[in-house]
């Protein structure tokens, strides 16, 4: 029987898993309070589903309509003026949800603050671009690598992939070689799509082997010359190794010295 | 309208041939001071830029999809590609990360090696910046004397790890080798050496150029509040006058332990970042020339002990069955990090480097996101050069001191 591979999740799978083995988790910590991580959850009080320290940095769960009430917040009145990175994390296969995330910078008190927010599939969340202008370009990659559309965005348009790109590369659903709208794009960019039968789907995959290509090298041992037919009364050769003086220095003194 | 065709592709936001006097102009991606491949799209007054925008994705590798489907150890030589002018910094970026996430302890004489492979690495790329720059501007002595002692400091780079570019010389737990012998004395050599160009060259060439001058102050003038909304780190950020420095503010490796300053300048311009990379130089010399000893006095271990996660040394590996049976299991499944997630900022030469690594306890990443100072310099681009003229265009995007390998990723 053919194995099974989930369709909603094509990434690399681990070979050999243990049904016993249990992971363990990078250690939590409660917010230290009285510190500067628990004047911030005061600050946010209502607005903050979960706050717990992890790795030295504090870690706010959200609702994602409370986005930029919360990062305002923490700008005007915790002093967290610079949003260093935000992006999504897919979760779709698991809980049908992104996972949004907001890396916050305290330059007076160099600490952290990661906003985590969720998301349904179809739902959009609201731009920040209005306080942070860094959020212009990280929400364009964001909506060109997960769909994720950030409403009042002043220019939401694909950013690393071409404008004509069909579908959104880093969701779990998207292999690593590309979809079947990939392997096409090229062919029918350069040459339409009335070549298609013509030329073929692109090749996507590096490590891919054509046993009957005489053009690249897939026939190490049994190089032909260029452009033969070989996929017809194809008789096996054995492979011939190059002949090189082998030397066995353990048992033979006499071969060594008739090297010398 | 615009008629359409394959020749003529169709663009929604452009429109080239225009009534209102104004220019659109395509900047790159295959322009000589583009940088690699940005391609800037400008609208012109004139010679003023009414209208900038930056596009970019020309390089795009898709190096965040790779590591979701790579071992943690087999993704680190992808890392070097990203900012490829100083390869290490990257290498070391990713490996800080993990090792935040395994909570490892990493071995003295690996941090020693690992700092001063960083700041040979930040001397390297400020070299580059300022040969680039020099050059775009129009100074081509500077580069090629530049370039000089950057080809030195590259020969350190491969009498330590073999390769001139792509280093990959930082493992996750240490680093795989120690330094050759005599490796320290030609690094303080060469350091002699940059201090000396550095003071009779090239600041000799440049800091009172009257042409040099003409063509840096005052342009991209970028304010602390701006630079600090647009999420910019590093010499762009200290060049607005805020005093931010990853390495003093939030110390990794021994930078706790080392004495240097962190040079800011308030002009906010071009020529304020290009004396504060000249700094920075010097700064590096500091501290290679203060780790020298630490290397001479510290144990010779260079990987962490950490036998779930880490190969023991090859010695053991060959005469110890459990250690070769560990090593066997790490190379062909891969390390299994604890459940949680990550973000831990380095101080690269271009700005703040840091990978988010949210792991799900497989030996494959769940979700990596690099966060590249370049790429949101670039994005401020579309601020900066709005009102300056086409010729200084190319000194803003030379003093940005983008790299696409980062930017597209």
């Amino acid at each position: 029987m053919r194995k099974y591979t989930p369709k909603d999740n094509v990434q690399k799978k681990s070979y050999y898993t243990d049904r016993f083995y249990i992971s363990p988790r990078v250690p939590r910590s409660e917010v230290e309070n009285p510190g500067h991580f628990a004047d911030v959850v005061n600050a946010l009080k209502k607005l903050i589903q979960e706050s717990y320290v992890e790795l030295n940095q504090l870690i706010i769960h959200i609702k994602s309509t409370d986005n930029i009430k919360v990062l305002e917040i923490l700008k005007e009145k915790c002093g967290y003026t610079v949003c260093s990175e935000l992006s999504a994390v897919d979760y779709l296969a698991r809980d049908g949800e992104f996972e949004i995330f907001y890396q916050m910078l305290n330059m007076n008190k160099a600490s952290r603050v990661r906003v985590l927010t969720r998301i349904k599939k179809d739902e959009a969340i609201e731009s920040i671009v209005p306080m942070f202008k860094m959020a212009n370009f990280a929400e364009r990659e964001m909506y060109d690598m997960f769909g994720i559309v950030a409403n009042n965005h002043p220019y939401l348009k694909r950013i690393l992939m071409p404008e004509d790109w069909v579908g959104y590369p880093l969701l779990k659903t998207y292999p690593l070689q590309g979809d079947e709208a990939a392997s096409w794009y090229e062919v029918d960019k350069i040459f339409g799509t009335e070549y298609r039968d013509v030329i073929g789907p692109e090749n996507r995959d590096p490590a891919k082997i054509d046993r009957y290509d005489t053009k690249r090298f897939s026939r190490v041992g049994h190089e032909v010359s260029f452009g033969e037919d070989i996929s017809d009364g194809e008789q096996e050769k054995d492979i011939e190794y190059s002949k090189t003086f082998l030397v066995d220095y353990t048992t033979s003194q006499k071969q060594l010295d008739k090297r010398k | 309208m615009q008629q359409t065709n394959k020749l003529t592709p169709f663009f929604e936001n452009l429109n080239f041939e225009r009534s209102d006097n104004m220019m659109i102009i395509n900047f790159g991606p295959q322009h000589p001071s583009a940088h690699g491949q940005l391609r800037l799209v400008l609208e012109l007054d004139g010679e003023k830029v009414t209208k900038a925008y930056p596009d970019i994705g020309y390089l795009h590798r898709g190096i965040e999809k790779m590591a979701e489907n790579m071992t943690y150890n087999e993704f680190l030589p992808t890392t070097d590609r990203l900012d490829y002018i100083a390869s290490t910094a990257n290498n070391y970026a990713y490996a800080h990360s993990v090792e935040t996430l395994l909570g490892l302890e990493i071995p003295e004489r690996a941090q020693v090696i690992r700092t001063m492979l960083l700041e040979v690495n930040r001397i390297i790329s400020h070299l580059f910046f300022l040969a680039t720059h020099a050059l775009d501007v129009g100074a081509m002595s500077v580069f090629l004397y530049a370039f000089r002692e950057r080809e030195h400091g590259m020969d350190l780079m491969e009498e330590y790890c073999g390769a001139r570019l792509t280093h990959s010389a930082v493992r996750i737990g240490g680093v795989p080798l120690d330094l050759p012998a005599n490796w320290t004395d030609a690094m303080l050599k060469w350091c002699d050496t940059v201090e000396y160009e550095l003071a009779n060259t090239y600041e000799t060439l440049l800091n009172e150029n009257r042409i040099w001058k003409m063509r840096l102050e005052d342009v991209g003038v970028i304010s602390a509040e701006n630079a600090q909304s647009w999420g910019c780190s590093g010499v762009m950020l200290r060049g607005s006058g805020v005093k931010y420095d990853i390495r003093k503010e939030e110390p990794y490796e021994l930078y706790g332990d080392l004495e240097f300053d962190i040079p800011v300048s308030d002009r906010c311009d071009s020529y304020g970042r290009y004396r504060l990379y000249m700094q920075e130089i010097r700064e590096s010399i500091k501290i290679l020339r203060q780790l020298t000893p630490m290397y001479e006095k510290s144990t010779p271990q260079l990987m962490a002990h950490a036998p779930q996660y880490i190969s023991a040394p090859k010695e053991e590996i060959m005469t110890q069955n459990y250690a070769l049976m560990q090593h066997f299991v790490l190379v062909t499944q891969g390390m299994r990090p604890p459940v949680g997630e990550v973000y831990a900022p380095t101080e690269s030469p271009k700005g703040e480097l840091g990978f988010y690594i949210k792991s799900e306890g497989e030996p494959y990443a769940y979700r990596l996101k690099c966060r590249a100072p370049s790429f949101f310099h670039t994005g401020l681009l579309q601020e900066m050069l709005v009102g300056t003229y086409i010729a200084d265009v190319v000194t803003i995007i030379g003093s940005t001191n983008i790299v696409f390998g980062e930017v597209d990723r």
